[in-house]
């Protein structure tokens, strides 16, 4: 029997990300490779990926707000969206991890010397996976800016970390999500380490007024892409490019 | 059907401990599998410090090189092997893993890769993830014949090769940037 290799994702525009090596953010200067990458040809390790269950999650996972038996301070909003891959097609059962900083711009974590309270009611992770439609939809707080040592008054506009899981190792994603009309976006190195204007947008979440609930949460909506499936000639459109 | 553009990677910063290491992420396999092995490593950059806030995850194919995805048809794979692996590097830069070692793959024209793990690296001041392949001391044959494995310098393909500790365990140290750089793949 012939073995016919199944079909790889195709690989991202130039622009859509960073590169290894961008001056802006200093600490790259150490961790980017010098040699050129080598081309890994998508194969079964490749076009295959973890498949996660429910089994991964808490009760609870979804809301950040209620850390330790109690209610984080800030301003509570619902983050939710769909994962979808290049071609608009839902991400069904996709691991979805968040990370972030409190409402004053503080990390539970030991390194942040940030002089900005911790929240003794908010530990700022959570987990979900997605459902049949690639929806997900957690409820937390929305990050305070922080400052940094990267260059001199630099601020991290508020963001909240994002890791993904698709189908594939190909479509593994880590990224940041940030919120519409922040002023910090012009001097901050990873935010415009993304070359093309277009894909920088993409990491901007709409302001939802549907999701939204009266006297309780803002809404606000952010849909990843994950890489899109290779097609047979004869399976793309004519007018497809 | 419209053609979506991907949303962009980020670094995972500094705080990338907050949410992703799992108690159980090192283990492939539980404790206790017949037959598991441990692979450790450190990561360090290219002033050959150590990384203490990278994240190193692994993905490979079970003992009989089947993978538990519908992608993979040929059946299912060894019972509580996951094949994914995760874990936080500590203070020295160090990460470990508990596995089985893969079998080798189908590839076309009756070819065959090398029974390999790929490897994602995460770190603040990575941008991007970036990828690699650990592959094994004791299949030498195969590894001279691997599609991957052929298209990179002598020199270069080495430095994918795991090496065996005096303890047991195989090692596969990571260097982001400097001589020996870890030679590192683009999908």
């Amino acid at each position: 029997m012939t073995f016919v290799l199944p079909h790889g994702y195709r690989t991202d525009p130039d622009g859509t990300h960073p590169a290894y090596d961008f001056a802006g953010y200093r600490s790259t200067a150490l961790r980017h490779p010098q040699r050129p990458l080598h081309l890994l040809p998508q194969r079964l390790t490749e076009v295959t990926g973890p498949l996660f269950g429910e089994d991964r999650l808490r009760a609870g996972d979804n809301d950040l707000t209620r850390y330790d038996g109690g209610e984080a301070v800030g301003q509570r909003i619902v983050v939710h969206g769909r994962v979808l891959d290049g071609d608009g097609r839902p991400v069904p059962n996709a691991l979805v991890e968040v990370w972030q900083a409190n409402a004053g711009g503080r990390y539970r974590h030991v390194v942040d010397q940030w002089p900005s309270p911790l929240d003794p009611h908010f530990a700022g992770c959570g987990r979900m996976i997605t459902d049949g439609d690639g929806h997900y939809s957690f409820t937390t707080i929305k990050p305070g800016a922080y400052p940094w040592k990267n260059h001199l008054n630099a601020w991290r506009p508020a963001h909240i970390h994002f890791s993904l899981f698709g189908q594939a190792f190909t479509q593994r994603l880590v990224t940041q999500m940030y919120f519409p009309d922040d002023p910090l976006f012009f001097q901050d190195p990873i935010f415009n380490s993304v070359p093309d204007e277009k894909a920088r947008a993409r990491m901007i979440s709409s302001y939802d007024h549907d999701v939204t609930s009266d006297h309780w949460a803002l809404g606000f909506k952010f849909d990843v892409v994950l890489r899109g499936r290779e097609q047979t000639p004869f399976e793309s459109e004519p007018d497809d490019d | 059907m419209t053609e979506l553009g991907c949303t962009p990677s980020q670094t995972v910063g500094p705080f990338l401990a907050i949410a992703l290491p799992w108690a159980d992420g090192p283990d492939v396999v539980p404790e206790g599998t017949p037959g598991a092995m441990t692979i450790v490593g450190r990561l360090v950059d290219g002033a050959g410090d150590p990384i203490p806030d990278g994240l190193v995850e692994t993905w490979q194919a079970d003992p009989q090189g089947r993978f538990a995805h519908p992608d993979d048809p040929r059946g299912p794979v060894a019972p509580g092997f996951r094949g994914f692996g995760r874990c936080p590097t500590d203070e020295d830069g160090r990460f470990w893993f508990r596995t089985l070692k893969p079998g080798p793959l189908p590839a076309e024209d009756g070819a065959c890769e090398a029974p390999h793990i790929d490897v994602s690296v995460f770190a603040r001041g990575l941008l991007n993830r970036l990828v690699t392949r650990m592959y094994f001391p004791d299949e030498q044959a195969a590894n001279e014949a691997d599609p991957v494995l052929r298209t990179l310098e002598p020199d270069q393909r080495d430095l994918l090769v795991l090496r065996s500790e005096p303890g047991g365990e195989l090692r596969f140290d990571i260097r982001l940037q400097g001589e020996p750089e870890t030679p590192f793949f683009r999908l």
